[in-house]
Parts: structure tokens; sequence; C-alpha cells
């Protein structure tokens, strides 16, 4: 049959044209040509009315069959130009990966809150609360009542900033022990850690005029200088790695008998002696003591029934240690390409817990 | 307090003992050790006789010298010093040998000739030019004839002495005496302790005739005196001498060293007056107010009723156990001694010589002495007297007693030690250490009631014992445990928690936290603000930088800005949380701000040219943001301040209000402080504290969608959004949820003084979708109302 086999002669023009088509543009014209509303396809069928019906049937089954392959022939030209249009575009979209990033930055702790949080949140862990007290406080409780009467020679230790003759910068956190104490109408046993600032008329490479000080007290019945020394030995491990080991050197705090200097096995050269421990293997880091009975007394313990440890270490010495700064002052300068230096989390503080 | 072994090894037997071994030990006792040093440094050191002496052919300052150093031939050395002569025994630093500072002595060739070795001087054997004679400040140092040739000279001269400088602890007066650091030692090396001599022969005439003692005040409970005639003053002999050195005092004479080595013997501070310039009366009283006296040092002194003073018949001639007055000085002349031993009430020493002098004396006297050893040191200096500068002694004291001996004996059980300590120790191990420190105590099974030596000040109750106990044991021997008491959960205040909370929502904010300090100068202390307050100020200040107690931490928080601009940083934000400080009514306050200042770029991108520059509207946010964060939003104003304090910009500054109260600040620096557009605020977190804050409250999310639309007025230029904004709020309840700002324009195409702003209003039901029909009357509402209160004119719907 000639139609049949024109449809034949029009599906090879299709392929070749086909072939040649590399644009969406092209591919269109193609459409409208072979499936447009006067193009070949409709015109073929247009003559379909010339036909037997016998033959109208086999043309339009022939008809219809090239209709879809074409349909199906152009669309896939389609898919495949619409994807290279596609890439085409996305690859003109390209970036350079390496160019930096938009800065955008956090905030952070100083380095001495820093301390303070990683003291504060081992103590919480072991049922302290965190107290505080004021800064400006009465020369009573700042000494008196930690048994460092007026003209006792040990308050030469702490020399102050006074106000008047009872009103002063407190020296130390310790009148927050005695706050506490006194506060507890019960005399119920007493855990806790008092952070905060004090004052002493001291400047040099290693002090400041103003620092920081973490004081730790418990009260209770049957406690001994075993629970301080495991205590203390929780707190070393804690800052300075789980290998140190910490030991008691005898000394004097007026309300602390007996009273300790605490030392840390230098953590740089795990005892063997350096110049971060002027070769003694050991870091001073703190001073603690059994809580003497005469403030447990001014506080309303009763010494016989109650005994209590307390320790009080600068916070700013241990940052230096930790972090190796050699110059207390730089941490009151709040130069920020000094603070920078703590925008990032401690892997001495992840690796060792 | 430097501690010479080779005197200390005249109380307590130090052979076999190794100083490592000593002072490790003395450690862990709590006597820390500052340094060990040599008195002299140095060996490989000889004596040498000059056999002859030739001018140098060179050089006319030198002198070329034949020694004999002990060895086959003599050597010869090339000396400069000016005293250098035929027949002297001299030092000799043969060659290699290193001096101090680290000059090696070579064989050299000093202009042509040969020299093996040095002459040296004591200044060269790194001896303090405080402690040498004049002689031998300028030249070398010649021994006397009899020293033999070849042998050490360091050894000849006392020099070979090992110096342990200990950092005491301040209740442990005791140990500022030799005697008193041989029982230290003693305990540690089990030995017992040798007294030095203190018998006096006394001369038949009596102090009685010639002088008189007048004790008029409590504050000296004793009082000793006794005379000392025939005095030579002459100088001290070597020993003395290089003991003072080793405890850093310099030699003056015989009997001024006499003075002081007794003092460093016996921890009892003495003071020689001048017989014939004192007459025949001392007293002691107090001091009366504006009372002047010049002392040795030539200096006048005004004292006050809390000093202690001696008196003759004419007035003061010492102030009690700090310094002597320079009337009755000892000098070459006196052949006639008053010795004071005595006991001051050491609170009132302490005062005078914080306000006078610190002397090695008051040191002493404000620790505390020991009542003992009054007698037994003023006895010691008459022996040393007679011995060293041909004193004789007056029969009998002058004597003011009014010490009750008190016996101090205390009983300790080892259960207590055992417990309070939780360490083992058999009652044996308790007894050896009380044996060791020589207590005297008696035991009764377990108890022991020990008496406690008078020199030992600082003990007085069993808790002291246990500490002997403990650091004589050794605490290594306690295993650390924690306490086994009750679980209890650890908690923060409510005030600490907030500000916990609060920091790192300004952290999580980009600001970085810095810490300053509270004291501050007077200049600072008004700024920032226009409050009428009575501040608090320091009466000793140590600077006038750091005198008052601030009142903002804003003029803080700019310097520490401008420090780091000046350091080429551009981009700071920093946030303080502290205290404030002032006075109210009597009450000293501490209140607790939130302070922030920032400059720069907040966000950066340079090659891509981002940024977002820190504006009033950036601090803004981040306030906002954090008072969202605690709940308070809608408490919560910025008001426009008609009168600011004059450290901001007029135009750029708002009050904050929270619940119609003033809570800070936040605005520009003002252009004529930094022409910068630094901003910062300052709230009070007291004030927010007394906010209690909601519990957290799930809000649903909603089901339904929202309508949104646009409206922009034409404004006076006067007219705040804020108010706009209240308005249409109301206006659009309940079904408006959010109003929004989107752009604002000033141009004089609206109109001069005049401004558009754009608003975008979300509007939404909890139950249905909206339909623009149904906003639409509250839409013409809102528009009503702004146009009518405003004089707004609708611009855009």
């Amino acid at each position: 049959m000639d139609i049949i086999k024109q449809i034949e002669n029009i599906k090879q023009d299709l392929d070749v044209q086909l072939s040649k088509v590399d644009n969406l543009k092209a591919l269109n014209d193609l459409r409208t040509k072979y499936l447009g509303r006067k193009g070949i396809i409709q015109q073929l069928s247009e003559g379909i009315s010339e036909l037997s019906i016998k033959e109208k049937k086999e043309f339009g089954r022939h008809l219809n069959q090239f209709k879809e392959l074409a349909i199906a022939k152009i669309n896939k030209i389609q898919d495949k130009l619409n994807e290279e249009e596609l890439n085409k575009k996305l690859s003109s979209e390209a970036i350079d990966v390496t160019l930096p990033g938009t800065k955008v930055d956090t905030g952070h702790s100083h380095p001495i809150t820093k301390v303070i949080e990683e003291i504060e949140l081992l103590f919480i862990s072991m049922g302290y609360d965190v107290v505080e007290g004021p800064e400006v406080e009465t020369d009573l409780y700042n000494f008196e009542l930690l048994n460092l009467p007026k003209g006792h020679p040990a308050r030469d230790a702490q020399d102050s900033f006074y106000i008047n003759d009872e009103m002063l910068l407190r020296t130390q956190t310790s009148p927050v022990q005695i706050r506490t104490m006194l506060a507890n109408k019960d005399k119920t046993p007493i855990r806790i850690i008092c952070p905060g600032k004090v004052y002493r008329r001291d400047e040099d490479a290693t002090h400041t005029h103003q620092f920081t000080q973490i004081e730790g007290l418990v009260v209770d019945k049957n406690i001994s200088v075993a629970h301080l020394k495991g205590t203390l030995e929780l707190l070393a491990r804690k800052l300075f790695g789980k290998d140190r080991t910490i030991r008691f050197r005898p000394s004097y705090f007026p309300f602390t008998e007996p009273s300790f200097e605490v030392d840390v096995s230098c953590f740089k050269c795990s005892g063997e002696g350096c110049s971060l421990c002027k070769h003694t293997g050991w870091l001073e880091i703190l001073g603690s003591g059994m809580v003497h009975p005469n403030v447990l007394r001014a506080c309303g313990y009763d010494p016989e029934v109650y005994t209590g440890f307390a320790f009080g270490m600068g916070v700013e010495r241990t940052a230096m240690l930790k972090y190796g700064i050699t110059d207390i002052r730089d941490i009151y300068i709040n130069d920020l390409r000094f603070l920078d230096n703590f925008n990032y989390i401690d892997g001495g503080d992840i690796n060792e817990s | 307090m430097k501690v010479s072994m080779n005197w200390l090894n005249d109380y307590i037997d130090l052979k076999g003992v190794k100083i490592d071994d000593l002072t490790n030990k003395m450690i862990l006792i709590g006597n820390e050790v500052d340094s060990v040093t040599r008195l002299c440094d140095v060996s490989n050191l000889v004596i040498g006789h000059i056999k002859a002496k030739e001018k140098h052919p060179q050089a006319d300052r030198l002198s070329v010298c034949m020694v004999d150093i002990g060895e086959k031939e003599l050597k010869q050395i090339v000396c400069g010093a000016p005293n250098v002569a035929k027949g002297q025994k001299v030092i000799i630093a043969k060659p290699c040998t290193i001096l101090p500072g680290n000059v090696v002595i070579n064989k050299v060739t000093i202009r042509g000739v040969d020299s093996e070795g040095m002459i040296c001087s004591l200044a060269e054997l790194g001896i303090d030019s405080k402690y040498l004679s004049e002689e031998d400040k300028h030249g070398i140092h010649v021994l006397p004839k009899e020293v033999k040739v070849g042998e050490d000279p360091i050894k000849y001269l006392g020099l070979d002495d090992l110096v342990i400088d200990f950092d005491l602890t301040p209740n442990r007066g005791d140990l500022l005496s030799m005697i008193g650091m041989a029982y230290e030692v003693g305990a540690i090396i089990d030995k017992p302790i040798k007294l030095p001599n203190n018998k006096v022969k006394e001369i038949s005439n009596s102090i009685k005739k010639y002088l008189t003692l007048e004790v008029d005040t409590d504050n000296c409970p004793l009082y000793i005196a006794r005379m000392v005639k025939n005095i030579e003053i002459k100088e001290s002999p070597a020993f003395i001498k290089n003991r003072l050195m080793a405890a850093g005092i310099r030699s003056i004479n015989n009997v001024v060293d006499i003075s002081n080595y007794v003092m460093l013997e016996y921890g009892q501070p003495l003071h020689f007056f001048d017989y014939d310039k004192l007459g025949n009366k001392i007293g002691v009283r107090m001091a009366q107010d504006n009372e002047v006296v010049t002392t040795l040092d030539n200096e006048k002194r005004i004292l006050d009723h809390n000093d202690i003073v001696i008196t003759n018949n004419d007035g003061i001639i010492a102030i009690a156990g700090v310094m002597g007055a320079l009337n009755t000085e000892v000098d070459h002349n006196t052949k006639t001694l008053v010795i004071e031993s005595a006991i001051f009430n050491p609170v009132n020493v302490r005062q005078t010589s914080k306000k006078v002098f610190r002397s090695e004396a008051s040191i002493r006297f404000e620790k505390g002495l020991d009542y003992n050893r009054t007698m037994e040191a003023i006895n010691r200096a008459c022996y040393l007297l007679a011995k060293y500068a041909n004193g004789k002694t007056l029969k009998g004291t002058l004597c003011h007693n009014n010490i009750k001996p008190v016996t101090k004996k205390i009983v300790i059980d080892q259960e207590r030690i055992k417990r309070v300590l939780e360490m083992e120790i058999s009652v044996k191990d308790i007894a050896d250490i009380f044996r060791r420190l020589e207590f005297d105590y008696l035991q009764h099974d377990t108890k022991f009631t020990v008496t406690v030596p008078s020199r030992r000040l600082d003990i007085n109750i069993a808790e002291d014992l246990i500490e002997e106990v403990g650091r004589i044991h050794g605490y290594d021997h306690i295993k650390g445990i924690l306490p086994t008491t009750s679980i209890k959960v650890g908690t923060y205040s409510n005030q600490y928690l907030k500000r916990k909370k609060i920091r790192q929502k300004l952290e999580a904010l980009n600001l970085k936290q810095v810490i300053t300090y509270s004291l501050v100068s007077k200049d600072m202390i008004n700024m920032f603000t226009k409050d009428k307050f009575e501040y608090i100020e320091i009466k000793n200040p140590m600077s006038e930088d750091k005198k008052i107690l601030r009142y903002s931490l804003l003029p803080s928080l700019l310097k520490v800005v401008e420090y780091n601009l000046a350091r080429q940083l551009k981009d700071i934000y920093i946030f303080e949380i502290g205290a404030i400080y002032y006075k109210d009514n009597d009450q000293y306050i501490e209140e607790e701000k939130i302070t922030g200042m920032m400059v720069g770029n907040y966000l950066t991108n340079l090659w891509q040219n981002k940024k977002i520059e820190v504006d009033f509207y950036v601090v803004k946010g981040i306030l906002e943001t954090l008072f969202n964060y605690l709940g308070l939003t809608k408490y919560i104003k910025f008001n426009k301040v008609i009168n600011p304090p004059r450290e901001f910009h007029p135009g750029q500054v708002a009050e904050i209000l929270l619940d119609d109260e003033f809570i800070g600040y936040i605005g520009r620096i003002h252009t004529s402080i930094n022409k910068l557009p630094i901003y910062m605020f300052e709230i009070s977190l007291a004030k927010i504290n007394q906010y209690k804050i909601d519990a957290l409250e799930y809000q649903e999310v909603p089901k339904y969608p929202s309508i949104t639309k646009d409206l922009a007025f034409i404004l006076d230029k006067e007219i705040s959004a804020i108010d706009i904004i209240n308005t249409i709020r109301e206006t659009g309840q309940p079904l408006l949820t959010n109003v929004d700002i989107f752009d604002l324009y000033i141009g004089d195409n609206i109109g001069k003084n005049k401004k558009s702003i754009a608003f975008t209003l979300e509007f939404r039901a909890l139950t249905k979708t909206l339909t623009e029909a149904e906003i639409k009357p509250i839409i013409d509402n809102i528009v009503n109302n702004v146009e009518q209160q405003y004089n707004a004119k609708l611009r855009d719907r």
C-alpha cells in the first residue's frame, strides 16, 4: 500500500531530522511540523476519507503507531535537551568553594569564667551548693570571725583596701563561709563552694589587686583530713589531668587547724622537674585545712560534734597554670587577641573527664 | 629567716645530714625553703704567699707578683690591686677557677707578661659590698701572716657555709631564732639541742646604784635591764661577722653585732643604750599624741598614744620594739651599756612598726616572744660582751615582771588524732613525736597530757597538737577518700543561674565576656549617668586610678574598646556582667549590671563586600533577643531620652523601661569622646531579677494559613514608630497576630519633615481560614485610627 510506504518514508525522514536537532527550538519546530494542527500527521489523516473501510482501518492503525512513535521520539530528545540545558545552567552557576566563608562568629567566656565553671560543675555533681556573698564586707566577717582579731600579724598577708575602720573590700571569699554557717539556723551540715572577686593591695606579675577565689566548705559530723585530701585529689585531677597526685604541706591559716598548702604533681614534667615547677616536681595550687574550732564555735556549730574542712584557690593562678599564661595582668587587660584564645573547646576537659 | 648551717651546727649536731634531705623534710613539715646558697660559691682557691712584687714593665698600675701557692714552682701573677705588696698572704684563684658572674680564670698574657691566675678581692668572690670593710672594698683581701700556704682560704675565712632561706608561716615566731630552728631540725633528725653558754660573771658593783626602772604601762609585761661597763668598741671576730652576713645583717662593731647576734640566736631583740647619754632613770610608758622623737636613722617620728616608748629623765630614748633614738645611741666612745631585754604588747608594736619602720626586732615582737628567754638572752649578751668586748657586767638586774607564767597542758587521745587525720598511727609513734619535739608529756594508755614549751606560742588547743603529730609523722600517710555524707543535689542560687544563662545568651549573640576592675579613678565615677548617689571611696588606695568603687561598667568597657582599637582591632563586641557599688542610707549596695559595648562590623565577608555594621539597631536587636529569651518582651519599652547623660550621642540614645521602671540606657557614644560609631548598653540585672521568669509553655503550631497586608503611611518625622505599631496592634485585635516594619522612606517628594513607614500586618484565626472580606473592615479601622491619631496619610495599601 502506497500510503503505508509513505508513512515508512516519513518515519525515516523524521529520524534523519531528529538526529540533527541540537536545541529545544528546532525540536519544537519539528514537533509542529509533524504533530501540529497543520502538521504532516494531520495532513495524512485528512487523506483517510478516500480509502475503503478495510484500508481505513489498516492505515489508521499505522498512522497511530507512527504518531505515538513520533511523540515518544520527540519527547525523548526533549528530555535529553532539557537535561543538557539544565546542566549548562548549573555549571554556569558553579562557585569557587575554596573562597573564605562569611565570618559568623560567636562570643565566649572570659578564661576566669571558664575555670570557675569547670570547678563549679565538679562540685555541683558532688552535692555542693554555689553560694555568693558581698564584696564590700565587714571586718567582722572578713577577719574577726575567721579567728583573725584586729592586730593579728597574719592580717599582713592580706593587705586590705579599707573603706573605714569597719568596712573593707573582702580579701578572701572566706566570709561567705561565715555568712552561710551563721544563716543556717538549724545548724545542719553544709557543703558549699563560693566563687567571687576579692581584693588585696598587691600588684606584680603574679598578683593583681583584684582577683578571683573559689572557696569550698564542708561541715558535717566526722569530717576528716582524709576527706579533704580525697576531695582535693578529685579537683586536681579534674583541672590538671587524671594522672596527677597531690601532696599536703603543713601551713598556717588562722581559720583552719591543721592547715595545708596543697601541691599538685607537675603536669608538664609529671614530677621529674622542669622550669614550670621550678624543678621541684610540684605546683602549689591552693590552701586548705580543717575548720578551726573557734570559727565553728563563732558560727554556732559545736566543734565537739561537728568538724569541717575548707579550701580556697586563686582562679587566676589556676588559669595561668592550666593555660600557660605568664603574666597575671594580661587577664585583666582584655586584649581581644588574648581573649580569643579561649573560644575553643578544651581537649583537656573533654578527654580527661 | 636565713639560717647558716655552720651556726646551726653549734646547737645541734648536723654531722652526716645531707642538705637536700634536710630542706626536703623541712618543706614537708611546713617550712618552705626559698633558696639554698653558699656564702661563697667558689672552689679551687688556695692561700698564696707573695714572695716578690715588681712593677709591670708596660703598665703603671699593674704589678707582677711571684706567688708561692704550695706547689714546686712559684707562680707569676699579674695583679692590678693598689694594695698588693710583697710578703702578703692572699687568696689565689688558679687557672680554670670560675668566679661569680661566670668569670673564668685562665692562663693569660697581660701586656706581654704571662699570668697564671688571679689574686682575689672578697668582692670578686661574690661577697656583697655592703658586708665589706673599706679596705676590702678597694683592693685584694689580705690574710693574716699565720695562715698556711696552699690551704683553702674559704674554709679559713669561715665562708664555707651553706645558708637556707626559709619562708616561714606567721604563727611560727619561735623559728625566727637559731635555737628555735635547732628544735625544729631536731624533731626531724632526732638529735638533742645544745643551748649556748650564757653564764654571767658579775662584778660586785650593783646596777641599782646607777639606774632605776619605772614601767608605767600594761603594754610592757616584762622589762629587764642590765649594765655592762668598760666596753671596748672594736671589730667583731670573723665568725660573728660571717654569721650576721649569712643572716643578711651588716657588721657594725663588736657591741652592735652582739645585740643582733643574740637576737638571731634567741629570737629576743635587745636594745643597747649608752649609759652616759641615758642618765640614771629608765622608764616605759605610752607616748602622748604628737610626741616627736628622732630615731637612729636620723628621721623625725611623730607618735601617738598607741606607741610604747622608753624614756629617761629628759624624754623618749627609744620607740619600744621598733627603733632606738639618736640621743642614746652607742658610738665609738661608749664605755658603759644599758641593755634592755623586754616583752611588749605585740599589737602595739605591730601598729607602731607599720607606721614607723619594720625592723628585725619589731618583726619578732609582733609575733610574740617566749618570756623564758628574756633573761637568758640578756645574760648571753653579757657573756659575749665579756668575751669579745672586755665588758664587765654589774651585779643584778632591774626587772619589771607582770608575767603570770601559765603552763599550757593539753590532753589529747590517740583516737581523736586518728579520727581527725583518718591516718593509722600508733601510740608509740605519737609518744615518739612528742619526744622529738622536746614536749614534756604524760601518757595513760592512749591518752597524752602534753606540756607545751613556752617557746611554742602557736600551740594552744588539741587541734594544734594534732597538727604537730600529723606534720611530723607525715601527711603522705593519709589516703584521700570522699566524705560519706547523705546524697544531696547541688544547686545554684536563682540569681547565679540567671546570670549564667544571660551570659551564655550574650555569648551566643557574638559578644565576648570581659572582666574589668571594680576600682576606678575619680573622674570615671560620674560618667554615663545623671544619678545623684554616694560613691564608696577607698581610704588607703594603691593609686589614684584605683580609688573608688565604680558606679557604671561603661567607663571600664570604653577603656577596653579603646585599648583594642589602638591595636588595630576593628570589630569589637564585648560585654561584662558585674556589680556597681554605692551607699544608700548607710547601706552598702552592690547592684549587678549587664553592660555591653560594640563597634565595627557585626557580620562580614570582605570579598563579597557583605557586612552588617554595628549600629543602634544591631545593639537593640541583641537586647530584644535577650529580653525575649527572658520572657520580658511584653514589659520592655525603649523610650526617647530628652536629656541623656552627656557621654551619649543625644540623638541616638534610648532609655530602657521594664514595666515602666528605668533599667538602663542603650545608645551611641558622644562623638566628642570618640568619633567612631561605638554603641553600648547598660541594664540593671538586679531589676531584671525582680521578675519571676515564667515556666516554658508550648504554644500550638497554627493550623490555618494567615493573610498578610501591607500599609504605608506618610507621617510627621517626629512621630515614633512604636506609637503607630501600638495603635495598629490595639485596633487589629484579636485577629492581627503580628506587625512589622519593612520600609522607612524620607524624601522631599513626600513633603518636608515627613517620613513614610511601611508596615506588614499578619492576620490569622485559630479556628478557620480567614477571607479578604473578613479583614477588610479591620484594616479600614486601622487606617482610620492611624490617620486620625497621628495626622497621617495612607500612602499605599
